[in-house]
């Protein structure tokens, strides 16, 4: 057991799967000698080789549609996009075959890969290099997309995506790859990827949220408790196909929620947690579904991006207008 | 290769460039330089030349269902079998063929069904689900993004040690993107065990060949992927087998770009009309230089090929034709819930729960599927 950050629980998952299955292989942008751009590839290429651990020419499209090929002829492929910003050329890959092929061939050819992409807001980064756009593949039939919350997350979601037959979008929350530490078993032990965890209980609310924001949410409900409100924080995880038993669940002991997330407001997979929240769980309802998210204009650059990003006091007065209703 | 500092002014030969053209057969049937064995063996061109006119009478077929509302749209062949029965002659059936949505000559060689091509574009996935070639790959339909399939497919032979090599076809247009570009020069940084073969037809629908790049041809492309590229005439079904099993035999160091130069005699597909952009005159030109009649020119001056061998072999053609077509029509339509069966490999609850539904509006006698 050693503390580890959310980068490094991702390189563990990737060594112990390579170290226990020679059918997965890495593929992206200075994956190899360099170990990636945020490391969490490294030392791979020097355990596992340059066969195994390959560094691609700078095609996008071509890491995806490599991986498709591999991933129908018995490979298990993760392949990393550097940034979503960067992830566009590849989504042709993803929505026309890598979803498709399982359907398309009734079952002969599969394509079970992993698409590793670190993704938004809240490290200064660059233009381009801070979007959260995890819609664009939730919305996608035949896909899985999975962000991580934490190390413990990341390390047995990564190996359960890796595990996984059919393909995974794994977004990779870079604002807490370093943030967070936690204690980690290199146990080689997935996670299900088909469930929400209950990060904190509560009974007055659920806050509903994923990846980096989790940090903002759970500072929420420590606020709130101060408050004497009693609101319970929900990792959603897998976006898709969501779990909406584990999420109507809380929404139906609480009555109340609030969902929350970095990627702009309209057609956010928010929504579909609110409209599957409507669905099934109406008449638990105390108060109408608040969204709290980024907003519906363009990801600005670094000096307004804390504007645009959900924080701890917006949550919390979501949560309070939430209350409100009584 | 240049590096800096820069000589101001100075000019350096960088590499020579030069394509490989390859032709034994010409339209009048006449033979040009040493043909390869295979071409001089009685057996193995009757072989070649019914897979063409089969794959002649299969579009003729498929081209008649689409306009009597029995098939969706069709993408014909015609004046491409060639380079379809070529390439696929050329391979082994450990290969795996990446085609593009033209190139049924190529997959019923390969042992793809009649049945099953027409159940594809009939609308029946079914029709992917190949019995014959389990590792083929379906046809392609965005064009170009198979192209990188074919990349990893080899990379996947590479990494394993396995002696195979994946063989894409891909027309004209595909060129033009950048799907292409990738798949091509990472095979050439890789060496990948792979083959590419551009049926240039001349059209990507309604844009011609000359509209399509400025680049003398379309073979060069290879040049600054560091591989080989080679331009064969895409009418000699010889001289597209030789050039590509040559590709093949030097597959396992270097890959290779083909470029079969050949005419699409049809329309782009049932949904197009190709009187609204090119002029009749041209199209009969071509006609000239099509497939099908040379090789049976060669085979009667070469082999006495006769009249009743002619009228057996077509005669037999139609009847696998039509008796394929049967099959088909007669194949009842998967129940509306098989469009979940195959969505993952073990089905998330919500989708369960649409597929419950599906079977209960069925079962209620609603016509779901057609």
């Amino acid at each position: 057991m050693t503390d580890c950050t959310l980068v490094e629980a991702v390189r563990l998952a990737l060594n112990h799967a390579m170290a226990h299955d020679e059918r997965v292989v890495i593929l992206g942008e200075d994956v190899g000698i360099d170990g990636g751009v945020f490391r969490a590839t490294d030392g791979l290429w020097q355990r596992f080789g340059g066969e195994r651990v390959r560094d691609t020419p700078l095609s996008e499209a071509a890491i995806a549609g490599v991986s498709v090929g591999l991933a129908t002829q018995g490979f298990r492929p993760v392949a990393e996009i550097q940034f979503m910003g960067f992830v566009y050329p590849a989504i042709d890959q993803m929505v026309n075959h890598a979803s498709r092929m399982r359907t398309r061939t009734r079952g002969r050819l599969s394509c079970p890969m992993v698409l590793r992409v670190p993704y938004g807001g809240g490290i200064r980064a660059p233009e381009h290099h801070s979007e959260s756009t995890e819609a664009m593949f939730a919305h996608i039939p035949g896909l899985r997309v999975v962000v991580p919350s934490s190390p413990r997350k990341a390390y047995g979601l990564l190996l359960a995506a890796i595990a996984d037959p059919d393909p995974v979008v794994f977004l990779e929350p870079k604002r807490i790859y370093r943030s967070i530490k936690e204690p980690l078993d290199d146990d080689g032990e997935p996670l299900p990827l088909d469930r929400c965890f209950v990060l904190r209980e509560g009974s007055d609310l659920s806050i509903v949220t994923w990846g980096a924001m989790t940090v903002e949410a759970l500072a929420a409900a420590e606020q709130l408790a101060a408050e004497g409100v009693s609101a319970e924080v929900i990792d959603a995880a897998t976006l898709k196909p969501v779990d909406v038993d584990g999420i109507v669940a809380s929404v139906e002991k609480t009555g109340r929620c609030v969902v929350v997330h970095e990627a702009a407001k309209s057609c956010g997979v928010g929504a579909e947690i609110a409209a599957s929240i409507m669905e099934r769980a109406f008449l638990s309802l105390l108060a109408p579904v608040e969204r709290v998210t980024g907003y519906d204009t363009v990801m600005p650059l670094p000096r307004l991006e804390s504007h645009y990003l959900p924080d701890t006091p917006r949550i919390a007065d979501a949560a309070r207008r939430s209350l409100s209703y009584s | 290769m240049s590096e800096l500092p820069l000589d101001p002014g100075a000019t350096e030969d960088v590499g020579h460039f030069r394509v490989r053209r390859e032709c034994f057969l010409d339209a009048d049937g006449s033979v040009h330089g040493e043909l390869p064995a295979f071409a001089r063996d009685r057996s193995e061109v009757v072989g070649l030349y019914e897979a063409m006119l089969v794959t002649r009478a299969f579009d003729e077929k498929a081209v008649a269902l689409q306009r009597t509302g029995r098939l969706g749209t069709f993408a014909s062949s015609l004046g491409q079998e060639a380079v379809s029965v070529g390439v696929a002659s050329a391979m082994g059936s450990d290969d795996v063929l990446v085609p593009s949505f033209r190139d049924q000559g190529a997959q019923l060689w390969r042992g793809v069904t009649m049945e099953e091509l027409l159940l594809y574009w009939g609308g029946d996935e079914r029709g992917s689900d190949f019995s014959g070639p389990r590792d083929d790959f379906p046809v392609n339909i965005p064009v170009a993004s198979h192209v990188l399939h074919a990349a990893g497919v080899a990379l996947a032979f590479k990494l394993r040690g396995e002696q195979r090599s994946a063989v894409c076809l891909f027309g004209d247009g595909a060129t033009s993107k950048g799907d292409f570009y990738e798949a091509l020069n990472l095979a050439g940084i890789w060496r990948l065990p792979a083959v590419f073969v551009i049926n240039n037809n001349r059209w990507a629908i309604s844009v011609p060949r000359e509209a399509q790049t400025a680049a003398a041809t379309l073979a060069q492309k290879a040049i600054a992927a560091g591989m080989e590229g080679v331009q064969v005439d895409g009418n000699d079904v010889f001289a597209v087998r030789h050039v590509v099993e040559a590709a093949l035999a030097r597959s396992a160091s270097a890959p290779t770009l083909v470029e079969a130069l050949t005419y699409r005699l049809g329309d782009h597909t049932t949904a197009d009309d190709a009187s609204r952009y090119r002029d009749d005159a041209q199209t009969s030109r071509h006609w000239k230089r099509e497939p099908v009649a040379r090789l049976k020119r060669y085979l009667t001056e070469r082999f006495d090929w006769s009249k009743q061998e002619e009228e057996a072999l077509l005669q037999s053609a139609r009847e696998r034709v039509e008796e394929a077509a049967r099959r088909y029509l007669d194949m009842q339509a998967l129940p509306a819930t098989a469009m979940f069966d195959h969505l993952y490999e073990e089905p998330p609850k919500d989708v369960a729960i649409q597929r419950a539904e599906v079977a209960a509006r069925s079962s209620q006698g609603e016509r779901i599927d057609d």
